[in-house]
């Protein structure tokens, strides 16, 4: 057993943490005060292969699969958890062209994702069906050679900004299964009858951007429909499988980053005529915070590891991701604490880790979920 | 052109609470991070660049342990083609460091030599100059911009005041660089990928024939400023204490 990252992992690290910690502090602010997203750092993010890093080389990935991920995310996000989700937000959806898609949509579709040629997105949350995917009632039905779509989506990140996204539709309403009645289709952005609407009042998060999908009969060719028919519902869980171990490593990096501004927080305030840090009230605080940081890290690159090895469990990620994202809300409720007043303002960075950090046990799979999944895990 | 980069490991001591150890004379390291010293970054930065420009290599140097190799590779990765990790403890006295340096670079192939203008812990600014006069070749001290003519340059050297001066000094040279004088590049996951397969070459002191010097200075004591008491609170109106800052600034030549 090796609890070491390797040279080159740890090279990775390095780098990453450069970026973030000299490119994201001075805009984090505005991009979450203006639900901005930030093109131009999109782009330098896109040159230093720190984007989609898990695509293979030869669809110009960095082909560092989700260790190599989990470590960019890391970093990224403990720095700022909006501008932070960059690598892996900006690419959703980029895993099932990757893992179902033929050589052509690799080509025309996944590769220019590294290269920030393309944005895509994943859309499956409906009004009325999130956590219950197959309660999703958008429809395509077959007409000639083109499929046709229609219905609604909600909550799509990058939903006004992708170039093009996975769609998730009832294709086989009769099928006996349940779960056999979707498939996953590739559309446009730009085809007629996509319509999608920025929400806007979102608590957290506003450095990325997040849509209202309406489909009115949009047509898209035959060989559109990604992957086997009936198996939408199977490469939504496929995706799920692996995009739980990068939102769990954003948890492990706004949880590191609630304690670093807890730490620089408490040594630097006095009340009482000494420093907030020298209470072991405080004391005990932070290393709660750190035994949390290090229990999520370590279950995370677990996930991680299993998954680039190809033996990782539901469970296992279902772990990680639900343990990882609720130390990171707990961290920056301690950390927010710990900042008296101040925290509660938004000129200190906790304030906006703190409204960032409560997404990450929702989406991606809610934690209810999470725990779901590891108890059916423990009495399957 | 060939250049070769001396560069160093540094704690960063910007935002850490520095403390001195118990025999006075070593700050307590255990705690502090450790990086390329910003100097030696944009020099690196710069030898790439002219690298890119022209043709030629770039070699990157550093005295120090295996712990010393990440700065080696980070440079190799934004773009150096080799490096050398010469096998020996940092002697941490700069006329000792030079002549290590001197032994090895003098049987290099190199038209130009780059260091930092200083570094960031010890800020005695002169291993570099010392190199040059050992090495026996031309020299120019906090560097801010170099143009390469035909075996010669034209390097500025900034001065106080936002002065620069400029010296057309033929090579082969050795200059000392100032931060500012590029914007040096982040490292990229492709550069890390490919700094694996470029050569990092391990030297002993013996294979380099590095001779014994004496250190020409001797670390006494090592202490942390006590506390001044030099601040001034301005009171009065904010008409009269702006008026008050503002003659302040003048007289301390702020302006
Ligand atoms: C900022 C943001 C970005 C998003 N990006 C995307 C995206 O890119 N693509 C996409 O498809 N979706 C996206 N979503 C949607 C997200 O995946 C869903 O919000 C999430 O799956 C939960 O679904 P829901 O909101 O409908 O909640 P519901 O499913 O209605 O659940 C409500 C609550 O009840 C719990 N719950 C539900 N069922 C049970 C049960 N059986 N037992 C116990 N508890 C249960 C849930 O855990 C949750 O806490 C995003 C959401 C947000 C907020
Ligand atoms: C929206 C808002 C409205 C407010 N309105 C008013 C108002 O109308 N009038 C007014 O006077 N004030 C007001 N306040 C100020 C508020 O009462 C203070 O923020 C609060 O008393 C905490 O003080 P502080 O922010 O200086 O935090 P600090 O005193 O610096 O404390 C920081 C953290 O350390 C903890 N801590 C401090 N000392 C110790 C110790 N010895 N051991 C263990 N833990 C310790 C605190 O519990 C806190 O979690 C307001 C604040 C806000 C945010």
């Amino acid at each position: 057993m090796d609890f070491g990252l390797t040279e080159e992992e740890k090279d990775i690290r390095g780098a990453a943490r450069e970026f973030a910690e000299k490119e994201f502090p001075d805009r984090a602010r505005e991009c979450d005060l203006n639900d901005e997203f930030p093109r131009d750092i999109w782009k330098k993010a896109c040159d230093l292969g720190f984007v989609a890093p898990y695509v293979p080389e030869e669809y110009n990935g960095a082909g560092i699969g989700y260790m190599g991920t989990c470590i960019i995310v890391e970093e990224c996000t403990r720095f700022d958890p909006g501008i932070g989700g960059i690598p892996m937000m900006i690419a959703l959806g980029s895993e099932v062209v990757m893992l179902y898609g033929t050589e052509e949509e690799k080509e025309k579709y996944l590769s220019k994702i590294p290269t920030g040629e393309n944005i895509c997105c994943f859309a499956v949350t409906e009004p009325d069906a999130g956590s219950d995917v197959a309660g999703i009632k958008t429809t395509a039905v077959k007409d000639g050679d083109e499929w046709v779509l229609n219905g609604s989506k909600m909550f799509i990140t990058n939903g006004t900004i992708a170039d093009w996204g996975i769609f998730l539709a009832i294709t086989d309403p009769d099928e006996k299964k349940v779960h056999r009645r979707f498939s996953t289709f590739i559309v446009d952005m730009d085809k007629a009858g996509v319509n999608a609407t920025k929400i806007r009042g979102k608590m957290g998060l506003k450095a990325s951007d997040t849509a209202d999908i309406s489909l009115s009969d949009v047509r898209v060719p035959e060989e559109n429909l990604l992957g086997e028919r009936r198996r939408g519902f199977y490469n939504v869980m496929g995706f799920f499988d692996r995009s739980r171990v990068y939102i769990g490593a954003m948890g492990v990096g706004i949880a590191q980053g609630a304690l670093d501004l807890a730490l620089k927080y408490a040594k630097e305030r006095k009340t009482f005529g000494k420093p907030l840090a020298s209470n072991q009230g405080i004391q005990f605080e932070l290393a709660d915070m750190k035994t949390r940081v290090e229990a999520s890290r370590n279950l995370v690159y677990k996930g991680a590891w299993a998954t680039d090895n190809g033996i990782a469990t539901p469970m296992d990620v279902a772990i990680a991701k639900w343990y990882a994202c609720e130390s990171a809300v707990k961290n920056c409720d301690q950390s927010l604490q710990i900042h008296g007043g101040y925290g509660y303002i938004d000129e200190y960075d906790i304030e906006r880790f703190y409204r960032a950090a409560k997404v990450t046990e929702i989406f991606e799979g809610a934690k209810q979920i999470e725990k779901m999944i590891i108890a059916r895990g423990l009495l399957a | 052109m060939d250049v070769i980069v001396c560069v160093k490991k540094v704690p960063d001591t910007a935002e850490a609470d520095v403390s001195v150890g118990a025999g006075g004379r070593e700050i307590n390291k255990e705690r502090l991070t450790f990086a390329i010293n910003e100097w030696d970054n944009y020099a690196v930065e710069e030898a790439i660049r002219l690298k890119e420009e022209d043709e030629g290599t770039v070699t990157v140097v550093t005295v120090g342990g295996k712990d010393k190799e990440d700065i080696l590779r980070r440079s190799l990765a934004m773009g150096a083609d080799k490096a050398i990790r010469l096998d020996m403890e940092d002697p941490e006295d700069s006329f000792v460091l030079a002549n290590v340096l001197y032994t090895l670079i003098k049987d290099q192939k190199f038209d130009l030599v780059l260091f930092g203008a200083q570094s960031g812990d010890f800020n005695s600014g002169v291993t570099g100059v010392m190199v040059a006069r050992m090495l026996g070749i031309s020299h120019a001290a906090m560097v801010n911009g170099i143009e390469v003519l035909d075996g010669r340059t034209k390097t500025s050297r900034e001065l106080e005041g936002g002065l620069n001066e400029i010296y057309e000094i033929k090579l082969p040279a050795l200059f000392t660089i100032q931060t500012g004088i590029n914007e040096p590049r982040y490292v990229s996951i492709s550069g890390i990928r490919k700094a694996r397969k470029k050569e990092l070459k391990v030297m002993t002191p013996a294979d380099v024939g590095v001779t014994e010097v004496k250190p020409m200075l001797s670390l006494e004591k090592m202490y942390l400023p006590p506390p001044g008491k030099i601040a001034e609170i301005i009171g009065g109106s904010p008409e009269e204490a702006a008026a008050k800052l503002a003659s302040l600034l003048k007289e301390k030549g702020a302006f």
